[in-house]
């Protein structure tokens, strides 16, 4: 089997990983041990794969890993500060918005990215940045409290 | 004593939460095992068929193979994957591998390899040649003189009579609904049909097994059902249920769909050929239609009523089919009767089904298990007769629905897969419901209110429900508590949370009886081997049964501390109270922590005890739900603004936990009502078996939600508790159609409504208006 070399930053640390050419970034994401990323339909359909790509929200299942050389790639595991969590994890937990929560990492980081963005967004551009996750479970209220309850500033 | 309530009715934080929201290891798959093998199934492409000859040499022969497993190399076991009690009372007309199959998606074979690609190779490599046999597909086809016989093997068990293709018949009336309908005013008889809905959990099945140092088979598996599937892939592959260890960590979602033994039995027959782990997970399409389905039905729902409104009698007759399989057959279509007639207080009722087995995917257990298509009717025809009365249909509702003190009595010859046991309503807030629900929506005003000029028309409309909190006589829980030195708790139960936080809900039952806070308990759930047994989490029984359970055994210990504390601070126990992370008296205390390890180190006693618990009946929640819609006639569009949700959970244990469920349940409802269908061509083969083209709501689909609890005290329940999961899901279909009757004047009686129904209704319509005119 070929085997090629992708260098990038993940949560912030360089890493380089040996990987096949058509290994695909939510596997090797998830081989590595970031299992906040998740495996969802492998088509870019769910969004529970999302990860940040240089700030921006993409499904981790529709990129090669060796697309992401030289990348900085953000997954949940990289959001809190320690045992600081970010405001948007305060708000999913404080407004009951995680259920199962197979989906919370990707709403989350689709959250974040929006924020960085635009820090006080309206609810339909609250609603728009979550479109492309799927959640059976919530009927998406309290995600779209939480986060903006975070962009307020506070978390209840 | 009664002391007010310190975590119960509070909206404590997920225990599990912050793992969740830093991506920490919780599910099935977050776990890397050296050597793990990649499971995959070869799915039939026909709908029914037998296999004449199949051949693995080549597979078998592909390197990096480990094993590969057809009907020839398993036990030939007759079984049912649902998870339900034993005896099961769903028919065993499955095995592990068959020689023939009876659905496009049925297992020809499995094997394991050291790669997905290397499995995929392998699966292409086994050569099949099939008999291929005329399929029933369709439900009204599959009872006709001289249709394809699905189930004539002669070893299956339980089926009421394969050679008409029926899996289950029930037939049961109380009263004389012809005397009823003799002595009503008026009579209404509609047919109504419900589609194939698929549960989209977001993580697919999964199961990972291997044999640990002893020998033995652990499963770890994302099951809402550990123990029954420990015993039923015990059975199948014929090892003792002690050699078998299954693990639950957190599931991503169920609503039914993983009340099924469905992947361990083959995962765990492919770990022990291979001796190696094995993992199979479902792809996204191949958990469309390999997986289950909401059972379709066919129905027909007649109702006699008086003058003034007074429902006399009801009937309800359907057909279903349960897809290839009878797995909870009878029982999701026992509860479309014994769940639905009895929301009214009509003397006489009368239930009829026939389950049939077609050459379609298998239907299970879905959120709401067989009420959602019983109140889709029910609510539709209701709303039709106040519609011909002239009744408001909240008044109407006002005067028929059951009451507090009431007794269901069709419950009592309609259980679960026998006769049952009757129901009490001992708590009801449906009269509040209506009248919160109605205020919230706007009703007086919406339904007065003139149509719109223009192609946008609006209308409001309603629908009343109930449910159960899980299966009277049937479903029990048990729980085992044990202290540490710390003063902490252990928490050990053999429930399940799906997703919804039945976690958080049992620790905070046992965090309120013990008087610590939630921080000192620490809770493990669903693992054969270190909890204790119970049903799992299905028929909305968590927080009333395994609650039970817990709350018992929080007592029961609680007892033991305070004995231990007695001694500790010399006062008698009727003295003492539990609170705040101490023992109290007054003047004195002790904390926790003193008193464990007083225990341990003094007493050299382990303060620990286990309670088993079930209930009699099954107190139902209530449901009152209200939805406004904007219908474009110009495009058929069915756009929801606003659902109103209004139920009695008894008392909610954790507030926003169970405003999520409602949310939940109403989203999927609104998928049921409007988008969610899984097609299939005429071979049986699944058309839409992916995102894009089944259609679930999303952030920006979703309409404006208001989730209204109205409390009550329910007295079988921990504190007052009954369910919340299932019933709210009820509602949506049956409100959205009113809603569009109101708007347009055209009644939908089948789901989903799509735009394309909506718009040739509406030329049918102007077609008539305009014959009539002519």
């Amino acid at each position: 089997m070929k085997t090629m070399e992708v260098r990038l930053h993940v949560n912030g640390e360089p890493k380089q990983w040996t990987i096949a050419p058509g290994d695909l970034l939510l596997d090797v994401l998830r081989r590595e041990g970031y299992f906040g990323v998740k495996r969802g339909c492998e088509a870019g359909e769910c969004g529970a794969c999302t990860v940040l790509l240089n700030g921006q929200p993409i499904n981790s299942c529709l990129k090669f890993a060796a697309q992401a050389e030289g990348a900085d790639v953000l997954t949940i595991e990289g959001l809190a500060h320690g045992d600081t969590l970010d405001p948007l994890q305060e708000a999913f937990l404080d407004h009951g918005a995680v259920q199962c929560g197979f989906c919370t990492p990707a709403m989350i980081l689709n959250a974040k990215a929006l924020l960085d963005r635009k820090p006080h967004p309206s609810e339909e551009e609250v609603r728009e940045a979550l479109a492309g996750t799927f959640c059976r479970c919530t009927g998406f209220r309290k995600p779209v409290e939480a986060v903006l309850a975070a962009a307020r500033g506070s978390a209840r | 004593m009664n002391s007010p309530r310190t975590i119960v009715g509070q909206n404590v934080r997920k225990v599990e939460g912050v793992k969740l929201v830093t991506g920490g290891p919780a599910f099935t798959d977050d776990i890397q095992l050296p050597g793990l093998l990649c499971g995959k199934i070869l799915p039939s492409p026909y709908a029914h068929a037998r296999i004449k000859r199949i051949d693995t040499t080549k597979a078998r022969a592909l390197p990096g193979v480990h094993a590969v497993l057809t009907y020839k190399d398993v036990p030939r076991v007759p079984h049912t994957t649902a998870g339900q009690a034993w005896p099961e009372p769903s028919p065993y007309d499955t095995y592990l591998l068959d020689s023939k199959v009876r659905f496009v998606g049925d297992r020809v074979a499995a094997v394991a390899a050291e790669s997905r690609a290397i499995a995929e190779k392998a699966l292409r490599l086994i050569e099949v040649e099939y008999d291929v046999l005329p399929a029933v597909l369709e439900i009204e086809q599959a009872m006709a003189p001289g249709v394809a016989i699905i189930h004539d093997e002669p070893d299956s068990t339980g089926i009421h009579d394969a050679s008409r293709n029926i899996a289950g018949y029930i037939l049961r009336e109380i009263g004389n609904v012809d005397e009823g309908f003799r002595e009503s005013d008026r009579i209404f008889e509609r047919e109504y049909r419900t589609q194939r809905q698929q549960h989209c959990s977001l993580e697919p099945h999964i199961a990972i097994s291997w044999l640990d140092g002893d020998g033995r088979l652990v499963i770890r598996t994302s099951t809402q059902v550990p123990f029954h599937s420990r015993r039923q892939v015990a059975m199948i592959l014929q090892i003792p249920v002690s050699r078998i260890h299954v693990i639950k960590p957190r599931m991503g979602g169920g609503f039914g769909g993983k009340q099924e033994m469905l992947l361990e039995d083959i995962c765990g027959a492919l770990a022990l050929a291979a001796r190696r782990p094995v993992k199979i997970e479902y792809t996204r399409e191949e958990e469309f239609y390999m997986a289950r389905t909401r059972h379709p039905q066919i129905l027909r729902m007649k109702m006699g009523v008086k003058r003034d409104g007074t429902i006399l009698a009801s009937q309800l007759t359907v057909l279903a089919t349960t897809g290839a399989y009878g797995s909870h057959s009878t029982t999701v279509q026992g509860n479309t009767g014994s769940k639905v007639l009895p929301l009214y207080r009509a003397e006489h009722m009368r239930f009829e089904c026939h389950v049939v087995y077609t050459n379609t995917p298998v239907a299970g257990a879905f959120r709401g298990y067989g009420c959602p298509q019983g109140f889709f009717a029910q609510e539709c025809l209701v709303d039709e007769i106040a519609h011909e009365l002239g009744v408001d249909p909240v008044e109407f509702h006002r005067r028929n629905v059951i009451r507090l003190g009431d007794i269901d009595r069709l419950s009592a010859q309609l259980g679960e897969g026998k006769a049952g046991l009757p129901r009490v309503i001992r708590s009801c807030s449906l009269p509040e419901c209506l009248d919160r629900g109605a205020a919230a929506i706007g009703w007086t005003s919406k339904r007065k209110a003139l149509p719109a000029a223009g192609h946008l028309k609006r209308g409001v409309g309603m629908a009343c429900t109930m449910q159960g909190s899980g299966i009277a006589g049937i479903d029990w829980a048990s729980a085992f508590l044990k202290m540490n030195e710390d003063g902490a708790f252990f928490l050990q139960v053999g429930a399940a949370d799906v997703g919804g936080g039945a976690d958080t809900v049992l620790a905070q039952i046992a965090a309120e009886t013990l008087g610590v806070s939630l921080d000192k308990i620490v809770i493990t759930s669903g693992d054969t081997d270190t909890t204790p047994f119970d049903v799992g989490a299905y028929a909305s029984s968590t927080t009333i049964i395994s609650g039970g359970a817990v709350k018992k055994a929080a007592e029961k210990v609680r007892e033991q501390v305070l004995r231990m504390a007695a001694k500790m601070l010399d006062t008698p126990v009727e003295n003492l109270t539990c609170g705040d992370n101490r023992v109290s008296t007054v003047g004195k205390s002790a904390t926790m922590t003193q008193i464990a390890l007083h225990a341990m180190y003094k007493e050299k006693t382990q303060i620990m005890d286990g309670a088993s618990h079930f209930n009699t009946d099954s107190p139902p929640p209530f449901c009152a739900t209200f939805a406004e819609v904007e219908v474009d006639t110009q495009t058929g569009k069915v756009r929801v603004l606003h659902m109103a949700t209004a139920v009695d959970p008894g008392v909610a244990i954790n507030p926003a936990q169970a405003e999520g469920q409602v949310e939940g349940a109403v989203a999927q409802g609104l998928g049921y009502a409007l988008t969610e269908e899984l097609l299939l061509d005429d071979a049986g083969r699944p058309l839409n078996a992916n995102f894009l083209d089944y259609k679930i709501f999303g952030a920006k689909d979703m309409p404006k939600l208001t989730t209204i609890l109205v409390e009550t005290d329910e007295p079988l329940g921990p504190y007052g508790a009954k369910s919340i999961s299932e019933v709210p899901i009820n509602g949506p279909a049956p409100a959205i159609a009113n809603a569009i009757f109101h708007a347009i004047g055209v009644r939908f009686r089948k789901l989903p409504i799509r735009p394309e129904d909506v718009l040739r209704a509406l030329r049918e319509k102007e077609t008539a208006a305009d014959d009539q005119s002519l």
